[in-house]
Formats: C-alpha cells, sequence, structure tokens
C-alpha cells in the first residue's frame, strides 16, 4: 500500500516505511543509539530527498529515545549528573555545527563531508570496540577466574576540574564529557543524527561508564538533542515531514517491545560485540560508496530556493 | 437615346458586379474555407484537467482522446512548471569521487513527455517539431551559470538522461493509438514523484510535415486535503509545525514505555 509523503513529496510503500521503523526502535532499545544511522542511508536509497530524510529522522528519534530513556529509568539505567554534562557540551557543540555546517556549505563539498567524518568516526570507534572485545577475549583464556581491574589508568584522568559521578562510580574530569558532548553536538547538526551510535562506545571506552549506565544515559540525553535538531530543521528548512515521521515511529513501537526483550537475554559482552559488527558493516557500505565508482556520474537538485 | 444608353450602361455594370461577387466569393471560399474547416480536422479533450495529490496518491494517469478527419499523425506534448536545477558531476580525487563540476540550469520543465502516431522523424522535418518543441534536443535548456569548464553539451545530456531514469521525461512513437483511422487516444502517466503545478497539454495534427491543427490545455497538479494541510503548515507556521512533530513523537515515544512496562 502506497503513502504519499507530503514533504518529501513522493509516495512509498507504508510497510516498508513500517519495518523500518521497527529496525530503528528495535536497534536504539537494544544497543541505546537513535538508529538514524542506519535509517538514514535506507530512507535515501527508497528516494527520499537526503534533507527530508536527515530531519525526519531526528523527529522519530525524538519518540524512539524517549521510551528506550524511560524503560532505563525504571532500572536505574541513568546516570542524570552524567548526562546533565554531556548535554552542556552537546548543546555547545551543535551551535557550533550549525555554524560549521553553513561555512561547509558554501564550498559545496557539505555531503562529502559528511560521509568523510562518518567514515573516520565509525572506523575509530569499531576499531576500538573489536580491539576490545579481542583483548577481553584473549584475557579470558589466558587467566579464568582472575578478576579484572575495574578501568585503567590513563593520561585522561591527569585532566583538571575533577568530578565525582555517583551512579557511574567514576571520579573523572568534567572537561572529558564536555568535549565528548561537544565533538557529538558537531556531528547531530552536522549528520542530522542522534549521535548515539558514537556517544555508546566513546562513554564505555573513553568515560569507563558500564555498557548498560552509558545506553540508558545515551537515551536520556538524546531526547534533547534531538528535541532541539527537530525544531531548529523544521523552522530552517521545512524538511520535516510529520507523515513519515508517524509512520516510522508506528513501526518503532513495535521494534522497541522486540528490542527491549531481547535486551533482558543477551549479556553486555554479546551487546557490545553486536554493535561493533553492526557499525563495522555500515563502514564497509560507506566506504564502498565513497571509492567505488558511482553508476551515475552526474546527479540532479532542483533548487527551491 | 440617352436613357436607352444609359439603360444599357447599367445592365452592363450589374453584370460586371454580378460577376465580380461571383469571384470574390469563389476566391473568399477557397481562402476561407480550409480556415473554417480547420477547427474541423482535430478535436480532442483530457479525461480530467485537474489532478489532486491526496495521501493514496501514487502516480496518476490521464487519457487524452480525440478525432480527426482522417489521415495525419498525432502529436502529443505535455510539459511540466519550470524549475531551477544544478546538475553536479562526480570526479575521482585520490581514490575518493566528490563532487566537482556543475551546472545550473533555470527553467527546466518538471515534466516532458512526448507521445506521436509513428515515428516522429516520419512525421515532419526537424525544423517543424524543434518550433513546437518536440524531442529532447527542442527542449530549451539553457545553462545560467556553470562551473570553469564544464562542458554544456555532456550536462544537458546528462540532465535529460536523470530525468528520463526518473520517469519524468519521455518521448516515443506508438504511444498515440489510432482506432478505426479517425479515433485516436494516448495515455499520459505521471509518477509519484510529479512536480505540483500548473502543466500544459498540446496536441498537433501534422500532415504531410505541416501542423496543421492544434489544441492546448491547461492541467493542473495540486496537493489537497491532508496533504496539502501538512505542507501548507511546514512551510507557513514552521515553528508551530516543529512544535507538534515533537509532541507526537514525545506521545509515541510515551506509548511506546507504557508497552514496555507491560511486556
Amino acid at each position: 500500500m502506497q503513502v504519499y509523503l507530503p514533504i518529501a513529496e513522493l509516495s512509498v510503500d507504508i510497510f516498508l516505511l513500517l519495518a523500518m521503523g521497527a529496525a530503528v526502535g528495535f536497534v536504539s532499545s537494544l544497543f541505546g543509539v537513535g538508529g538514524g544511522f542506519l535509517v538514514t542511508p535506507l530512507l535515501i536509497f527508497v528516494g527520499i530527498p537526503p534533507t527530508v530524510a536527515v530531519a525526519t529522522q531526528v523527529n522519530q528519534v525524538v519518540g524512539a529515545s524517549l521510551s528506550g530513556a524511560i524503560a532505563h529509568w525504571r532500572r536505574g539505567n541513568i546516570d542524570f549528573k552524567m548526562g546533565a554534562v554531556l548535554m552542556v557540551g552537546t548543546l555547545a557543540g551543535s551551535t557550533a555545527g550549525v555554524w560549521l555546517f553553513g561555512v561547509l556549505r558554501k564550498f559545496g563539498q557539505i555531503d562529502l563531508v559528511i560521509i568523510l567524518m562518518y567514515i573516520v568516526f565509525l572506523g575509530g570507534i569499531a576499531a576500538l570496540m573489536i580491539s576490545e572485545i579481542v583483548r577481553a577475549i584473549m584475557r579470558e583464556r589466558r587467566s579464568p577466574g582472575q578478576r579484572l581491574k575495574l578501568h585503567q589508568h590513563t593520561w585522561l584522568h591527569g585532566l583538571p576540574f575533577k568530578m565525582r559521578f555517583r551512579k557511574s562510580r567514576l571520579y573523572i574530569s568534567a572537561l572529558l564529557p564536555l568535549i565528548l558532548g561537544l565533538v557529538t553536538g558537531l556531528l547531530v547538526a552536522m549528520m542530522g543524527v542522534g549521535g548515539g551510535f558514537l556517544l555508546v562506545p566513546s562513554k564505555i571506552y573513553l568515560l569507563g561508564m558500564s555498557t548498560t549506565l552509558a545506553v540508558g544515559t545515551s537515551l536520556f540525553q538524546t531526547i534533547f538533542v534531538a528535541m532541539n535538531t527537530t525544531f531548529l530543521q523544521a523552522v530552517e528548512n521545512q524538511t520535516v515531514d510529520i507523515l513519515l515521521a508517524v509512520v516510522l515511529l508506528a513501526g518503532g513501537l513495535a521494534g522497541t517491545q522486540i528490542g527491549a526483550r531481547m535486551g533482558t537475554r543477551l549479556k553486555g559482552d554479546q551487546l557490545r560485540l553486536l554493535l561493533a559488527l553492526m557499525i563495522v558493516a555500515v563502514w564497509i557500505k560507506l566506504v564502498y560508496d565513497v571509492i567505488s565508482t558511482p553508476e551515475n556520474l552526474y546527479s540532479l537538485e532542483v533548487v527551491t530556493r | 437615346m440617352m436613357s436607352d444608353k444609359r439603360t444599357r450602361t447599367t445592365s452592363g455594370l450589374a453584370a460586371k458586379i454580378a460577376t465580380t461577387v461571383v469571384i470574390i466569393g469563389i476566391v473568399l471560399t477557397a481562402v476561407i474555407w480550409p480556415y473554417l474547416a480547420r477547427a474541423d480536422y482535430l478535436v480532442a479533450d483530457l479525461s480530467k484537467r485537474r489532478i489532486d495529490i491526496t495521501l493514496g496518491f501514487s502516480g496518476a494517469e490521464v487519457l487524452l482522446f480525440g478525432a480527426t478527419d482522417g489521415g495525419g499523425d498525432v502529436v502529443v506534448v505535455v510539459r511540466g512548471p519550470k524549475q531551477p536545477v544544478v546538475v553536479r558531476k562526480k570526479e575521482r580525487f585520490l581514490g575518493i569521487w566528490a563532487n566537482h563540476d556543475w551546472m545550473r540550469f533555470n527553467d527546466v520543465p518538471a515534466y516532458y513527455y512526448v507521445a506521436s502516431s509513428k515515428p516522429l522523424e516520419t512525421i515532419a522535418s526537424h525544423a517543424t517539431l524543434s518550433r513546437i518543441e518536440v524531442g529532447f534536443d527542442s527542449i530549451p535548456l539553457t545553462p545560467s551559470d556553470a562551473s570553469p569548464g564544464a562542458d554544456a553539451e555532456s550536462f544537458r545530456a546528462a540532465l535529460i538522461g536523470a530525468k528520463e531514469r526518473q520517469g519524468l521525461y519521455s518521448t516515443g512513437p506508438g504511444q498515440v493509438t489510432y482506432i478505426g483511422g479517425r479515433l485516436f487516444r494516448t495515455t499520459v502517466s505521471f509518477p509519484a514523484t510529479v512536480a505540483t503545478g500548473a502543466y500544459t497539454v498540446e496536441v498537433f495534427l501534422i500532415r504531410n510535415g505541416n501542423i496543421d491543427s492544434a489544441q492546448r490545455w491547461p492541467l493542473f497538479i495540486t496537493k489537497v486535503g491532508l496533504s496539502a494541510e501538512v505542507y501548507d503548515r511546514a512551510h507557513k507556521n514552521s515553528a508551530f509545525y516543529g512544535l507538534i512533530a515533537i509532541v507526537i513523537a514525545l506521545m509515541a515515544g510515551w506509548l511506546g514505555a507504557i508497552g514496555l512496562r507491560k511486556a
């Protein structure tokens, strides 16, 4: 059954959109990431203009992250203090990101810059995660039963402005979450995603938070980031398609339920491995798209303004 | 004598006048008749003059049907509203494909469709066809701006090729079918990605390489109902629209959370 999307200005099979929404809901409740980085390319592939896909995806992330955050809040998986510090950084970062977006756009290369950013960040995260997982497996083989250190001390712990995050059982410099938030905010503004795919692994590997707390806190923070971005997109570009968002959200409701049920059955390590594999898959696809010879060298853009 | 002569002259004058009138009549008829009859050469109409884009819209078809007085070929041209379009070309830098050259065209028809009862080149000369903008190379596409070194011909061809792939441009023979030598029909189809605005539909009757007769209609494609409402709100009250979008998403998210608790 086809449904006409008034802002995207084309009609798409409604069941296909529901399935995509379900995928976002599933991924977001399982891993605490918005899922935008997975679904935005799919929406573009279906023929929805990238600007509409990005803006509408962010709108769906508002809903997906809220239901995920509520579920994690019930289980006590949100570090509100950490979330608040991160949010300060994110809001500053997204403001700077909007400005940077405008500058890069003048040079006409914003699309490529976005994809290259994805490749660099996703590649880095995937490498970190995989090396971590491999090391964990090796450790287990070498000395079974030996208790692991909570976390290792690096130069990151020598930074000033130390702050205690009781919930996360961390005593780290407030600069770390601030900078992390700043970078995430930049990405949110420039890539139109919730930023969870970057936040969750960074919280685990850079800040040393536990996987469940990282996921819950990310979801909590993403609600506000996504709300802000949705509003800005609606006002600045008029590219939020409410109808598309509603269909995606409806699919998302189903996906969230399935994801949450699976999440309780999987262990933290398995969850991390799954997330790493998914990031690697997206990374390979992005690299392939940039390097392989495109089917059509020419592209059209109908100028609206 | 005088009167007799006058009478003769008068009758001679009357005869001359009568002859002149008849001659003028014959000449006038010969000259005007084709014009009078021309209206009867071609009669056609569209199945609809307006296409409504509702939420269920997945493309539309318009039937164009009509009759000729026999003989000749029919050419149908449908053109969409004009839009500015930027065409970009990718090039390889250090193994990465990036947009490089670009060209801007200001008046690109959003839609272009040509149907004819026979292959175009057998119907009329290239000059005749390009006068009525029939055929891809007759679409007036002139670049308004471009990056240095961009080749106009290849960018023009790329623009038309991309439009063809999107199903927005097409031209081909045999799409106008004759029924019994006098009635003809063709179906114009619009994909779901069709632009809104004022379209023109033209039908030409071509005989011996000349345009004999023509008819033209406007065709409007507009959003109606909820899809029009959403579009208007997004563009006119965008802050309010953004807030509504957020509220809807929050409500859906909350609903999802209730479902999770029950699970």
